[in-house]
């Protein structure tokens, strides 16, 4: 019994160490997580997570301050991909920090803008084209969609436009669940198919 | 004047091939070799079918219920009647009734629904049923009557059924008398004993090749399986490598020492071989998917029945083997991935 | 690397190869090309979608009420000068509107509705008679402006893939007249009937493009088109024209693998066959490209062909863009008893219709009307078995079963990393899959959801860096407000500290002087 304990002791310990220094020796560098976090992010800059910006919410996350379900111009697919990088469970989008909107874009109204650039002082991507007592315009194609530039114009000049889908932007829709199981699951939770 | 149409995904012409349809001609391919086992042995066999498939068919749609799936498309795939044929042809024909349950519990329950159900199983679920029966039931498991034409008490239709449902032999009878070693057997006790294998080989239960009968069953099994090969329900690759991986290594034991290697064909022609070969490690589910995988997994099952089969514990390793290589087989297909269109590896 | 495949590519022609998988399919052609092919009338209304080709949605050039004549530009892209639509009769135009489009989704979309008046008159044609000595740049202008796209289906602007083949060395110029997809035959019936047109087509883009050699690339079941092909090509007696029989096997017809079994090579992933030195184009093209240099008629009809077992004469027509689909399937004697889907294109990539007021686009090489035994299916879906046939057969060699998986759990990165951009959605793992699984559906979903995402990425990181330039700019705002405060300060300190010094020197001049007193 006696050689028993011993070897078993003996192999543990040496397979321990081998596996000790092989986590050492083949260790794969990777960013730290923050930044992996952040390449996930949508970089809106809206603040709509309680946080100013992308990057502090993504030192949140990685500090474990911060959930991963607070963004909602991301949606269910990054929710999905952060359980994924972090190893935790995908859960749906706290609705306290909003609810998942179509892409809109900022269009001030030029008949009524005073010229005052708020607006662009708050534009966390200068989106906005403008100088004091100019005309001002939001360049479309830059507008994230954050809504920022909504609340300083003191002329309420500002709307957020939901683009209309063109043709060309119409892409292929997930195919339902026709297995059966999936459908009768779904059917039983309530979830039939609204994609 | 316009008219309109029901719109569905591309392509237009549904799939020929039905998992049902593969299913029912691995089944066909079957036959010619449960024909020929039931003319050596008996039609203890049939019953030991019969049983497991009620029982793989109750189990199946008792977990569909309870899984909440509709039966119909699920019972109807006939997939649980392939797992229940190909365990219950490993069984001794004599075995007890609860054999085929206790295997089939084991294989529809945990090896294939408690995994996630068709398609999700890691390990073949007919061979998961066979082990568990095998280590947990060893003298049942070892009692198997020699061919008819040899025996010295072959029990008729009654007396078989009376056996497998009570469990009792008749008057006058005992295990002894009714069951002998297989040709597997022969050879490992004859080498635990210090005899060669060539002294084992004089036993009646060997045939020509392999054992008496059991040469004649591998060999339907082998043309059930070129049946499946010529409609393509399975690729060459593994039965192909499976084979010649044992003739290979056989040949090469039986050259270095022909005292305690059977030859080659031998090795071939008893056990499941040929039937793991063409039925068993053919398991879609189960086994790899790329064409390089299936040569490594056909050789990784030779590889390990003949280890077994020499060094191990039992007589027979292809369930072992096969479950091992299951196992290897989502690592496999990792690293045998072929280079894409237009990569450059 | 690259160099040395061009090189290989020279050799095209020499030798045939095979691709990976692929599947044996039955024609049915011949159902199709017992007769000629037919004119289909010019109906009174014409349903022009300003959509035609791959990418975007051209902006109209006319008003409602302008009458026009057959020819005439009535869309183009308003700031790339392409994507040229022209009226495919003449008539009033009665409205711009959204109305069905024959698209795959079944959406609507701007469409111009010419009212024909029957009379049918061309515009101005302005032929490039002396096409043989014109500047290569010119024909391709022409070749824009006349509208034309890639006829075998993808519908990619032509005048793009000569642009960027100019820019490039291309040495072949390959003709794809195999047409792999059952059912479809109207590059058979046009290689039989107008042979001239399409040689004479090839020429024209030799010369555009700068090639040394033409490949005709046909069917080895195609024989009467051989016949029809070769006596064209003796006529020029011109060595560089090659006729080329390939395998009919599906999907033959696809452009990277009839160069991988012309040249042997691969197309590289996110490359295009100009990266060889080929350029490939269909045969409707070339005989598109030809009637609108040499006779100067811009691209308003094309052949169609309209078949399947829901036809009850299945035929090829000639018919003008904006007829609506309707119209063509009566000239064939309308719909069987229990026809029950009608697509536009192949059976294996084609896209279902909800109905024939769609009209003719010039992406429609087929109408096919399918009756329900055709499309039933004889078995739910069901999970995957990892039977490998879909891997078996793939053309790009990829695994279906993997990207089938990855794309349900939303395995993005791995999905592109198993090469999902590189399916070519020929179907051919979808058929041979004994449990019916949709996996071209996955795969179409799952291919616009990365370029999505790829898209989004893109975004974002614009976003980041205008945020972090932004951010930048603030702090380099900030930090010059420092600097000038602490220069400021430092020069009212320089200022104070003359100032005594000054004081000091008076206060000690003065001093000096009181001494001297």
């Amino acid at each position: 019994m006696f050689t028993a304990i011993l070897s078993i002791t003996l192999l543990g310990g040496l397979f321990g160490f081998g596996l000790g220094w092989a986590a050492r020796k083949f260790q794969v560098e990777s960013d730290p997580v923050a930044d992996q976090i952040e390449a996930i992010l949508p970089q809106t800059q809206c603040g709509q997570c309680n946080y100013p910006g992308c990057r502090p919410y993504a030192e949140a996350i990685a500090s474990g301050e911060a959930d991963i379900n607070q963004c909602p111009p991301g949606g269910e697919n990054q929710i999905t991909a952060l359980a994924d990088l972090l190893g935790v469970e995908s859960k749906p989008l706290n609705p306290e920090y909003g609810e998942e909107k179509p892409k809109a874009v900022a269009v001030i109204d030029e008949a009524a803008c005073i010229g005052c650039t708020l607006c662009i002082q708050a534009c966390p991507v200068d989106a906005i084209l403008g100088a004091s007592k100019q005309m001002h315009t939001v360049i479309e194609s830059e507008c994230t969609g954050c809504d920022l530039c909504l609340a300083p114009c003191p002329v309420d000049c500002i709307e957020m436009i939901v683009r209309n889908p063109a043709t060309s932007d119409w892409r292929w829709p997930k195919p339902r669940p026709e297995i059966p199981r999936l459908a009768v699951i779904a059917d039983q939770m309530g979830m039939t198919d609204a994609h | 004047m316009s008219r309109k149409f029901d719109t569905g995904d591309a392509p237009h012409f549904p799939a020929q091939t039905t998992v049902a349809g593969v299913m029912r001609q691995v089944l066909y391919a079957l036959v010619p070799g449960i024909i020929t086992y039931c003319w050596f042995f008996g039609l203890g066999i049939l019953f030991q079918i019969m049983l497991a498939v009620i029982f793989a068919l109750l189990f199946e749609a008792l977990m569909l219920k309870a899984r909440k799936q509709p039966l119909k498309q699920y019972l109807g795939d006939w997939s649980a009647v392939v797992t229940a044929v190909l365990f219950a042809l490993c069984l001794p024909p004599l075995a007890p009734w609860w054999v085929a349950l206790i295997g089939m519990l084991f294989a529809i329950i945990v090896a294939k629904h408690l995994f996630g159900g068709l398609g999700h199983n890691v390990f073949n679920p007919a061979m998961v049923a066979y082990v568990v029966v095998l280590i947990s039931f060893p003298q049942v498991m070892a009692l198997w009557p020699p061919p008819i034409s040899i025996a010295p008490h072959a029990l008729d239709f009654t007396a078989t059924i009376k056996t497998i449902f009570t469990g009792g032999l008749p008057l006058g009878l005992t295990w002894d008398s009714v069951s002998e070693a297989t040709p597997l057997d022969a050879i490992r006790n004859s080498l635990a004993s210090g005899h060669m294998v060539s002294e084992a080989r004089q036993s009646p239960v060997f045939g020509d090749f392999g054992g008496l009968g059991w040469e004649w069953i591998a060999n339907m099994y082998a043309l059930g399986g070129f049946w499946l090969l010529w409609r393509r329900i399975i690729s060459w690759h593994v039965p192909v490598m499976m084979i010649s991986t044992v003739l290979t290594l056989g040949l090469i034991a039986y050259l270095v020492d022909p005292g305690s290697n059977p030859d080659p064909l031998q090795h071939v022609f008893s056990g499941a071989l040929i039937l793991g070969a063409f039925f068993i490690a053919t398991d879609p589910v189960t086994g790899c998917t790329s064409t390089r995988g299936r040569l490594i997994f056909g050789v990784g099952v030779g590889v390990i029945t003949l280890t077994i089969r020499r060094w191990g514990a039992y007589p027979d390793g292809v369930a072992f083997a096969v479950l091992l290589m299951n196992m290897a087989a989502p690592l496999i297909d990792r690293y045998t991935r072929p280079r894409i269109f237009g990569h450059r590896n | 690397m690259l160099i040395d495949q061009t090189e290989q590519a020279r050799t095209i022609g020499e030798q045939v190869h095979h691709f990976h998988g692929g599947l044996h399919l039955r024609h049915n052609k011949k159902i199709s090309c017992q007769t000629p092919v037919q004119r289909t009338p010019v109906p009174s209304l014409l349903f022009i979608p300003l959509f035609q080709q791959y990418g975007a949605e051209a902006k109209a050039t006319i008003e409602p009420g302008q009458y026009v004549l057959k020819g005439d530009e009535i869309g183009c892209f308003d700031h790339l000068g392409s994507g040229y639509v022209h009226a495919a009769s003449s008539g009033v135009v009665k409205a711009i509107s959204r109305l069905p489009i024959s698209h795959p989704s079944g959406n609507d979309g701007w469409c111009v509705v010419i009212e024909t008046d029957g009379l049918d008159q061309w515009k101005k044609l302005e032929p490039l008679t002396n096409w043989q000595h014109a500047d290569p740049a010119l024909l391709r202008r022409e070749i824009r402006n006349s509208g034309i796209v890639g006829l075998g289906g993808a519908v990619f602007p032509t005048a793009h893939k000569t642009e960027e083949a100019n820019k490039r060395n291309i040495h072949t110029l390959i003709l794809n007249g195999s047409e792999c997809e059952p059912y479809i035959s109207c590059d058979e019936m046009l290689m039989r009937e107008q042979p001239d047109l399409i040689v004479l087509g090839a020429r024209i883009l030799q010369r555009a493009i700068g090639a040394s050699r033409i490949i005709i690339a046909i069917e080895d079941q195609m024989g009467v088109v051989n016949i029809a092909l070769k006596r064209a090509v003796k006529k020029l007696s011109d060595d560089s024209i090659k006729i080329i029989k390939v395998t009919t096997i599906y999907p033959e017809g696809g452009e990277k693998q009839l160069i991988q079994v012309l040249t042997g090579l691969e197309v590289p992933t996110g490359g295009r066959p100009a990266d060889l030195g080929l350029l490939c184009q269909n045969v409707a093209t070339a005989s598109a490209v030809a009637e609108a240099v040499v006779e100067g008629k811009p691209l308003i009809e094309r052949i169609v062909t309209v078949s399947g077992s829901g036809i009850q004469q299945p035929r090829n027509l000639l018919a003008r863009l904006g007829t609506p689909i309707s119209d063509l399937v009566s000239q064939c004697g309308g719909y069987t008893q229990d026809v029950a889907r009608l697509i536009l294109g192949g059976p294996m990539m084609g896209y279902a219709l909800n109905s024939d007021a769609n009209p003719v686009i010039k992406a429609a090489n087929c109408i096919l009307a399918l009756t329900k035994s055709d499309i039933q299916p004889q078995q739910p879906e069901l999970p995957c078995i990892r039977c490998g046939d879909c891997a078996r057969v793939c053309p790009a060699v990829l695994l279906p079963q993997q990207l089938d998986w990855l794309i349900r759990n939303q395995q993005w990165d791995k999905a592109a990393e198993n090469g999902l951009a590189d399916c070519i959605e020929c179907g051919c793992c979808d058929f041979v899959c004994p449990s019916h699984i949709p996996l071209v559906a996955w795969f179409r979903f799952g291919k616009s959801e990365l370029r999505t995402l790829a898209q989004e990425r893109k975004q974002a990181e614009v976003a980041k860096q205008r945020h972090d330039a932004r951010d930048d700019r603030l702090l380099r705002i900030k930090q010059e407000r420092h600097r000038k405060m602490a220069e400021k300060k430092r020069a009212i300190k320089n200022k104070a500290a003359k100032k005594i010094k000054l004081a000091e020197a008076i206060s000690r001049a003065a001093a000096r002087r009181e001494r001297k007193e």
